[in-house]
């Protein structure tokens, strides 16, 4: 029992990062219709951003508390990836609106490369590091709860709730849902389309940075590379949950996280990234939106 | 490096015309001259030209002198195979290389076809012996001896602890992990949990988890330094004190920074410095005193001429052939390595490797010693 709580807490902690950054894809996705290949590297950026912080902070105040430390890492973050996104979304995406389905795809492969291979110039090739950050754990009636766990899982959880009133209760989600639905009906009443796919693009970013800055606090490595895997992860729970859909996103992520860590618990651990793929391919058998996912509207 | 090269390459070149009215034993060092391993290519030329000079000042060989023929690889397997032709069409019948393993592969099978024994002091891909050709000799260790010591320091260390095996999938992770547990099943002992994780992975709290709940207190790691760092460092977030054991390719500084203070008491198998064999004390002076400190290579280079000195004399013969099978049946060969003797295949029967652990010095910084 205490094992299997232990797997259970280990698996929501991973399925939370895959979470924060799943939403990235299914935002963008619900309402421009593209898959922003470039979104994992997004958050690498976010994480590089994260640790540098970190790294200034520790060099100016030698020490300072964990928490303070983590806010000022986050926000900085999450401002300087925000900045990328909308570059890269004005620059690469936006003059392709209206070209064939494929071309923002193809483009947002290329930014994907670009972006990697721009910070592995930059930073070199190799493992960035970092001293660990909070090693405070407990133990509650048997399974070993590390503080930043519960720092990754509450954060997420505050996040999600703050991003679902955004998108659901106030102007700027109203928007945004009137562009997911008709982006030339919206613009006639009055809606800045090219503004609201910004601002939907830099909260994708922001998110992204949050989950780099949980990355970074985590596991404390970083490379050029760490995009690929947890987004191709979150790629997945996003089409899991059913793209588009933001309960959708953050179901699969935690779907994701609870397959991979139960079935690396109970069978083996070398085909966690199987089983995980293969539920995938059930579902979507039966589910082709995915599990929270609205039936396929053809868009006009 | 270039600007001393020269005068060596113009020595070998000049070497190599006087030769012929000699009737000199030609041997060829292939080597990255140039590139971005040119460091290991004048390591290997380096030892490979103090034996020669060595051997030729005791009265060489049966009567008869060794030249050298620089060919340089660039460590690009192309370049390697043209060497290797240009040794050929030399008249060149022993080679000392090469470095890459991937260079050494491919070249052997041209030099097999030509009759040229070759004998490589630093490739350590098992394949290069693996073949079944004639003519393929290794003065270094093989990738899989490792888990020969590693299974040997577990089962003689940890007796009765519960072992669990971790690799990384790889020709080379998985390729140690599986020779470890070969030699710990070997011993008797077997490993209460065996799993393979993928390489660029971060997360390894749901394994960790699963080795608490075994009771596992030893683990050996297959694969590099960056999984191996992030896994120290996960065991102790976890609370789980085990002691971790892996391979060389986890011998970086990253790997310090990486797993931080959880770094204190990880073991792994590395090749020994043959510097600090009193075999090749006399040998190492004579390096120092040129200006050339005989790191890595240098020696196993320098071993790999011994070896075939010492083989065609005592075959009495200057065959490839001949010398090839003196080598395997020979017995032990006094090298600057200290004693070494070949098997069947070509490789060297003294498992080069031996136990290092890192541990916290006076001055708070953690390093590594041999054991």
């Amino acid at each position: 029992m205490e094992y299997f709580a232990q797997q259970l807490f280990n698996g929501l902690t991973l399925g939370a990062i895959y979470a924060l950054i799943a939403l990235g894809y299914t935002m963008v996705y619900g309402i421009i219709g593209m898959i922003n290949f470039a979104h994992g590297d997004i958050f690498m950026l976010g994480a590089f951003a994260a640790m540098m912080v970190f790294l200034i902070l520790v060099a100016i105040f030698h020490s300072l508390p964990a928490a303070v430390a983590l806010l000022v890492m986050a926000i900085v973050a999450m401002v300087l990836t925000s900045l990328w996104s909308w570059m890269i979304e004005r620059i690469a995406y936006r003059p392709l609106r209206g070209s064939f389905r494929l071309a923002p795809l193809i483009t947002a492969i290329g930014i994907s490369i670009a972006l990697s291979n721009f910070v592995q110039v930059v930073q070199g090739p190799r493992n960035k590091p970092i001293a660990p950050m909070i090693s405070q754990t407990f133990d509650v009636f048997g399974v070993v709860v590390a503080l930043k766990q519960i720092v990754i899982i509450g954060v997420t959880a505050v996040l999600l709730a703050v991003f679902w009133y955004l998108v659901n209760k106030t102007p700027l989600g109203r928007a945004q849902r009137a562009c997911e639905q008709d982006p030339k009906m919206a613009a006639m009443v009055g809606i800045d389309v090219n503004r609201t796919i910004s601002v939907t693009f830099i909260m994708g970013a922001a998110l992204a940075a949050v989950a780099g800055t949980m990355f970074v606090m985590y596991y404390g490595v970083i490379s050029f590379s760490s995009g690929f895997i947890p987004g191709v992860k979150a790629f997945t729970a996003a089409v899991l949950g059913g793209i588009g859909s933001i309960q959708g996103a953050v179901l699969g992520g935690l779907l994701i996280g609870l397959i991979e860590a139960l079935w690396s618990a109970y069978f083996s651990v070398d085909y966690k990234d199987v089983a995980a793929f293969s539920i995938l391919v059930v579902v979507l058998i039966f589910l082709p939106s995915g599990l929270l996912g609205r039936a396929e509207v053809e868009k006009v | 490096m270039r600007k001393r090269l020269v005068p060596v390459l113009a020595a070998a070149t000049l070497a190599a015309f006087a030769a012929s009215a000699h009737a000199d034993i030609l041997l060829g060092v292939g080597a990255p001259i140039t590139g971005p391993n040119a460091a290991f290519g004048a390591q290997i030329l380096r030892g490979a030209q103090q034996a020669v000079d060595d051997i030729n000042a005791a009265g060489g060989v049966n009567g008869e002198k060794f030249k050298i023929v620089v060919g340089d690889d660039v460590s690009d397997p192309k370049q390697g195979i043209s060497v290797a032709n240009k040794f050929i069409a030399d008249g060149v019948k022993f080679v000392v290389g090469h470095y890459n393993s991937g260079v050494s592969i491919p070249v052997s099978e041209v030099l097999a076809e030509n009759g040229v024994l070759e004998i490589t002091p630093a490739s350590t891909n098992p394949r290069y012996t693996e073949r079944g050709l004639w003519n393929t000799f290794r003065m270094c260790g093989r990738d899989d001896q490792q888990g020969v010591v590693a299974g040997a320091y577990l089962t003689k260390t940890f007796p009765g602890a519960k072992i669990a095996i971790v690799h990384d999938k790889t020709t080379y992770g998985q390729g140690l992990a599986d020779e470890t547990k070969k030699a710990l099943n070997g011993a008797g002992v077997h490993e209460v949990m065996y799993e393979g994780i993928n390489p660029g992975d971060v997360d390894f709290s749901v394994l960790i988890a699963k080795m608490k709940d075994a009771g596992i207190s030893v683990v050996y790691y297959g694969g590099l330094h960056t999984e191996a760092g992030l896994i120290l460092r996960q065991l102790v977030d976890q609370g789980l004190k085990a002691t971790v054991m892996s391979d060389d390719g986890t011998v970086s500084t990253e790997i310090s920074s990486i797993a931080g203070d959880a770094i204190d008491g990880f073991t792994f198998t590395f090749p020994p410095d043959p510097r600090n064999r009193p075999a090749a004390k006399a040998v190492v002076e004579t390096f120092r005193k040129a200006g050339f400190e005989p790191e890595a290579y240098t020696l196993y280079s320098y071993a790999s001429v011994q070896v075939i000195a010492e083989a065609a004399k005592a075959a009495n013969s200057l065959d490839p052939t001949a010398v090839a099978e003196e080598i395997k049946k020979h017995g032990k060969f006094n090298t600057v390595l200290g004693d070494r003797s070949f098997n069947e295949k070509g490789d060297t029967t003294n498992p080069d490797y031996v136990v290092y652990r890192w541990k916290k010095g006076e001055d708070g910084k953690y390093n590594y010693n041999q054991l």
